[in-house]
């Protein structure tokens, strides 16, 4: 085990470089997830089918697959995600700035790909709030937006905090296939570098990349376990 | 806009919920001022009837009118509308997640886009007029179910609306809590507030309403003030229904 001491800094680098990708996913599914679960309740036809067609799509292919056409049809189709160099974020994110595109890359596969589960689990705490506070709010005059904004969004959040939290999980341990994928730093690819570069002892090694992802998913599940002991109470 | 129009006009109204017919062909007018008292046995389209008028429930054929104006379409014209249109329901429907405060000034800021502090000002005036003044601070649940519809009385005043729409606001109620809420509800009737009340409370009805509408099997069978409706029904179906409730 004396490879984790020696490269300490290897896997610390790695877990660094996960964990910014798992920020950046995560905020980007919950943008996308409340987007498209706000489609989907669309009294707009039209919107409703984007919104069903993006879950189905992103929901029901391989994540391996979106990751693929992330690192590959992306550069087919000209674009290296610069709408994601993002000023500012940049300087705290410096992956996100530089010429070599599979950072970016990485977050929209990630972000595609759980979007579609962070929608249906908002989609579910929408059911949850009683249809008669979306009538309540329509009968004061709010419009369909600030009815969701203000009324159901809000409550629904709450409701689905528990399998949110789970999705968020789920796409911490999937990130660890970006790795593969052109990025070159974060925890899986670190551990394989290790191994097949450096020669050092596979399972030591993989033990070393299992407690870097356990270092953030166990903290975010009792977090969750926590939330969901004071919603308990308080009803 | 002419005092003497009536505010709230339905003219042949029909609804269908699936092959059932709920609302046949059904006119109504409702002065300004006017309280208007709508009765009958479950399953009657009463509530149905106090739910078109502000389009909660979409009709298929027919005109409502209100304050001269058809009811338009869903969107921000409606919208408008509805803030002009007081409603009051069956099971509170307070915002769960907002404090007794927050549920009455929500309208008043987002819709008026009143100052907040205004909105604050006249919504712990109207809290203090329903008697929970005192519960402001505190969230939905945590009120006996007479203080949660005198909270949602508030609210819906808070809009400062042209005509308020009860839809069986005391059913949900323990029997002493009915009291408090009808009190409310009188005040309001005596100052001169338009009022569609569908409500199971016949001592309300004639002591309150200026007319009494009774409805049957989706249909709007009669109509009379309070005295005569109860004296001498004219209807079968109203002088079996009153027979029914009356008796005990």
């Amino acid at each position: 085990m004396r490879v984790l001491v020696d490269h300490f800094d290897v896997f610390a680098g790695g877990l660094w470089l996960t964990f910014q990708l798992c920020l950046l996913s995560a905020i980007g599914a919950l943008l996308l997830g409340t987007v498209a679960a706000v489609m989907r309740i669309s009294p707009i036809p039209p919107m409703r089918w984007v919104g069903a067609a993006y879950v189905t799509v992103f929901r029901n292919c391989p994540l391996t697959i979106v990751f693929f056409f992330a690192a590959f049809g992306l550069p087919a189709l000209g674009s290296n995600g610069d709408f994601l160099r993002i000023p500012g974020l940049t300087t705290i994110f410096s992956r996100l700035g530089v010429d070599i595109p599979y950072f970016r890359f990485a977050i929209i596969a990630l972000s595609v790909y759980t979007g579609a589960f962070v929608c249906e689990a908002i989609r579910s705490g929408i059911n949850a709030v009683p249809a008669g506070q979306a009538e309540a709010a329509r009968a004061i005059g709010l419009t369909f937006t600030q009815n969701l904004r203000f009324v159901v969004l809000p409550q629904a959040w709450k409701a689905a905090i528990v399998p949110l939290g789970s999705v968020i999980i789920a796409m911490i341990k999937n990130s660890a296939l970006a790795g593969f994928f052109g990025l070159v730093g974060e925890l899986s690819n670190s551990g394989v570098n290790l191994t097949s570069a450096l020669g050092e002892p596979i399972i030591p090694v993989f033990i070393g990349v299992s407690i870097g992802f356990l270092i953030m998913t166990v903290p975010l599940g009792l977090l969750i376990d926590h939330v969901e002991r004071r919603r308990a109470v308080a009803r | 806009m002419a005092a003497g129009q009536p505010l709230i006009v339905l003219d042949a109204v029909n609804k269908w919920f699936g092959p059932l017919h709920v609302l046949q062909d059904v006119s109504l007018s409702v002065d300004r001022g006017e309280v208007v008292v709508v009765i009958g046995p479950s399953g009657s389209g009463k509530s149905t009837l106090c739910r078109a008028i502000n389009r909660l429930e979409p009709i298929n054929s027919g005109t409502i009118t209100f304050d001269g104006n058809p009811l338009p379409a869903e969107g921000r014209a409606l919208a408008r509308l509805r803030s002009d249109v007081g409603m009051v329901f069956q099971s509170f429907n307070l915002f769960a997640h907002k404090t007794i405060l927050q549920n009455v000034t929500l309208g008043p800021i987002k819709v008026r886009k009143e100052r907040p502090s205004v909105a604050r000002d006249r919504a712990m005036a109207l809290l203090d007029r329903v008697g929970i003044a005192s519960q402001a601070d505190k969230y939905p649940a945590q009120l006996s179910g007479g203080q949660q519809q005198r909270a949602a009385i508030a609210r819906a005043l808070a809009m400062q609306p042209k005509a308020m729409l009860f839809d069986e606001p005391t059913s949900a109620l323990d029997p002493e809590m009915v009291g408090e809420v009808l009190d409310v509800m009188t005040s309001l009737a005596r100052e001169g507030m338009t009022m569609v009340v569908v409500t199971h409370e016949m001592g309300f009805a004639r002591h309150a309403a200026n007319r009494v509408v009774f409805m049957a099997d989706g249909q709007l069978v009669e109509q009379a003030p309070p005295d005569e409706f109860f004296g001498s029904p004219k209807s079968e179906r109203a002088k079996d229904f009153l027979s029914k409730i009356l008796t005990h």
